[in-house]
């Protein structure tokens, strides 16, 4: 049987499938669904990049076992935080780094460390937010299924410096992949004696427990990913309080991204002032960027923070594929469009912050000019209206009339003032929702009459393709 | 902590309590902030966001219901940026549910210039009655998910846990679990949920029939259980 899949995070290897819980990508139109079955796995992520530190074990198309792992320098950075540094020192060196969250929405890292560990309790938590469901996104995977270990490092160095017992690692149920190497990682791990009791002799104890998400994109949102593991409906709850002080159970909680969590054991092993020499004064590091649609190499690309949208997308991923670029979408189903205007954008937190653009998760998602941008946002649209838990009114309802919406400007049935409903209903759901997902639903559709106002106008034609 | 925080609330300052919400701080402030799913008896859970007030330097804006007054904070209950927030929402919750039962919504329509066709022809909320026990009705079509009905058959007064969430967005429902009938359910009709629904989505079963043009008499015949004694005046 075959079933119209929702996201599968194999964007860099599409069109893809999920045949018996293993991932296919790159599967030629066309082909029937009983030769899909027969095919072997997908071919190991493209990896690249100027800079090569998170993803130094990635695309290899091998995931290491711990022994490799710790002769690659694995958990050194655990060992030198347990028998060098006291927690407040590991927050410090944290802090020093400049390290922000790359989930996509920046917040310091040493900061939230920081206040989970002056939280009150002596009970405390550590999630590492692997739900990766942003459309688009695909890089938490490649990291989870390539270098599993350094995402318990990340965890474990987390727990030292907060005070915490326990982790959850959450994961996305389409990423059974990454589920079962994660899986093999921690047994290793406690076998090993990286997991457990009085680790590496100290008084820590760390246990990491492997959980499924059930399929919603809600679930990402960290105080709705908590109920999940609450064993409750995914609702996202009203903040403040936040994670920091009442999250998980209650308790003080870190939730933190894999691509955040897998820069700790860097920053430990070579000290922030090493960390910081890459990237910008304000935007320290590297940054993972998803490259999909219309390019000639989509794939993983880890770049210094700085770098120009124009050298990732030309120089590392190949260019624009099957036409000139008419649009990239940025930060995923949640993110703004950008045009070839923005080619000479630095990819740092401040220059996209001065060019109204979300870095997101790292999503750049390219369209050429054959592709009908109308088309592109009725499928946003009807993502958002199937992904709204339903808890606020602005998202619950304003999801769907926007895909209402739409679906007729796709169908070239616009009518007269769609455009100012469109935004009406869009900065309503991004002023008065309660969490991200609802705050985000409308963004690529507001980026999109800002840019083209045109696409949306009355008795607008359907073109098969927009030309700018 | 400070015992009060002093904010300004449209301009006038105002001290309160350390801990009061921003829809009493306005109130005090003598602003009036409308609400829909708010209910004093219940738990908050900023659902409607009709309360939404903007305060200076907040990236988005705050629900006043259950945002707390902070010291210094400056916040805006009624300009255009929150104008447009309310008046959206009260038109989206037009054009997907029945409210023609709810006097109060209808008024903030109104107070609001909210256009109630803004949305025109649009996919509606229109589940069938649900007549499957003798006390009330459960009318969806008329549900706003306010939550208070959830609530008070839960933690905020009775403890009964009968009814929760089922479906998801715009799907959401007030449901049973496996959808059962309420007789079957752990509902022990005690009529909390009847008595806090605002747009009459839960209605008595008499109220309802009686609605439909149904005879007093045939209302007591139908709604009466059968065979009960009269207890003997001594």
């Amino acid at each position: 049987m075959v079933e119209r899949s929702p996201c599968l995070g194999l964007c860099d290897q599409a069109p893809a499938a999920m045949v018996n819980d293993q991932a296919l990508g790159s599967i030629p139109v066309g082909v029937p669904a009983a030769v899909i079955a027969s095919k072997s796995l997908a071919k190991p992520a493209v990896v690249g990049g100027s800079l090569r530190h998170l993803t130094r074990r990635c695309g290899t198309g091998t995931t290491p076992v711990l022994a490799t792992y710790v002769a690659d320098g694995g958990y050194s950075a655990l060992t030198k935080a347990i028998q060098q540094l006291t927690p407040a020192g590991v927050i410090a060196e944290l802090k020093a780094s400049g390290l922000v969250g790359r989930g996509g929405a920046a917040f310091p890292t040493g900061v939230k460390w920081e206040s989970a560990a002056n939280a009150s309790g002596a009970e405390k938590y550590i999630v590492c937010n692997a739900d990766e469901s942003e459309p688009g996104t695909f890089k938490d995977r490649i990291l989870m299924e390539d270098d599993p270990h350094a995402v318990l490092e990340g965890m474990l160095l987390a727990g030292y410096a907060c005070g915490a017992q326990r982790g959850y690692l959450y994961v996305r149920a389409e990423y059974p992949h990454a589920q079962q190497r994660l899986a093999a990682a921690i047994a290793e791990a406690y076998a090993g004696g990286y997991l457990g009791s009085n680790l590496l002799g100290s008084k820590f104890c760390f246990e990491i427990e492997l959980r499924s998400g059930a399929g919603a994109y809600i679930c990402g949102e960290e105080t709705a990913l908590f109920e999940s593991i609450e064993g409750k409906r995914g609702f996202p709850r009203v903040k403040p309080p936040f994670p920091t002080t009442a999250g998980l159970f209650g308790k003080p909680t870190v939730v933190n991204n894999v691509e955040t969590l897998c820069n700790v054991p860097l920053i430990i092993s070579a000290g922030a002032a090493a960390y910081r020499q890459h990237g910008t004064e304000k935007s320290p590091g590297s940054k993972l960027f998803c490259l999909s649609g219309d390019v000639a190499r989509p794939g993983l690309y880890e770049v210094p923070f700085g770098v120009t949208l124009r050298t990732i997308l030309d120089e590392m991923a190949g260019g624009v594929s099957g036409g000139t670029l008419q649009a990239v979408l940025f930060g995923g189903a949640a993110g703004a469009f950008a045009t070839a205007a923005h080619l000479d954008v630095r990819m740092t937190f401040e220059d996209l912050r001065k060019a109204d653009l979300p870095l997101g998760s790292g999503v750049v998602m390219v369209f050429n000019h054959t592709r009908n941008l109308r088309t592109v946002l009725e499928g946003l649209a009807h993502f958002f209206a199937e992904e709204s838990c339903g808890k606020c009114y602005p998202c619950q309802l304003g999801t769907v009339r926007q895909h209402e919406i739409l679906t007729r400007v796709a169908a070239g049935h616009a009518r007269a003032g769609d455009s100012q409903l469109l935004s009406d209903v869009g900065w309503t759901m991004l002023d008065a929702s309660l969490c991200g997902l609802g705050q985000t639903a409308a963004t690529a559709t507001l980026s999109a009459i800002k840019l083209w106002p045109e696409l949306f106008a009355a008795n607008g034609k359907a073109q098969p393709a927009h030309t700018p | 902590m400070p015992a009060t925080v002093t904010l300004e609330i449209d301009g006038q300052p105002i001290t309160v309590p350390t801990g009061t919400t921003l829809l009493n701080a306005a109130a005090l402030a003598g602003a009036m902030v409308p609400t829909i799913c708010y209910h004093e008896h219940c738990t908050a859970n900023a659902l409607c966001r009709l309360c939404v007030v903007e305060v200076e330097g907040a990236r988005v804006l705050a629900p006043a219901c259950v945002a707390t007054a902070a010291e210094g904070m400056r916040v805006h209950t009624r300009n255009e940026r929150v104008e447009r927030s309310r008046r959206t929402i009260l038109e989206l919750l037009h054009s997907a549910t029945d409210i023609s039962e709810a006097p109060e919504i209808q008024l903030q329509l109104d107070d609001y210039h909210a256009n109630r066709e803004r949305f025109g022809n649009c996919e509606q909320r229109e589940p069938e009655i649900i007549d499957d026990n003798p006390m009330f009705i459960r009318d969806y079509s008329k549900c706003i998910l306010c939550w208070r009905c959830v609530q008070v058959c839960a933690a905020d007064a009775q403890f009964t846990y009968a009814i929760n969430f089922s479906g998801r967005g715009f799907e959401t429902s007030i449901s049973t679990f496996f959808e059962q009938s309420l007789t079957e359910s752990s509902c022990v009709f005690c009529g909390q949920c009847v008595g806090v629904c605002p747009t009459g989505a839960l209605k008595p079963k008499r109220e309802w029939l009686l609605e439909q043009g149904q005879a007093p008499a045939d209302v007591l015949a139908a709604t009466r259980g059968p065979g009960k004694k009269q207890r003997a005046r001594k």
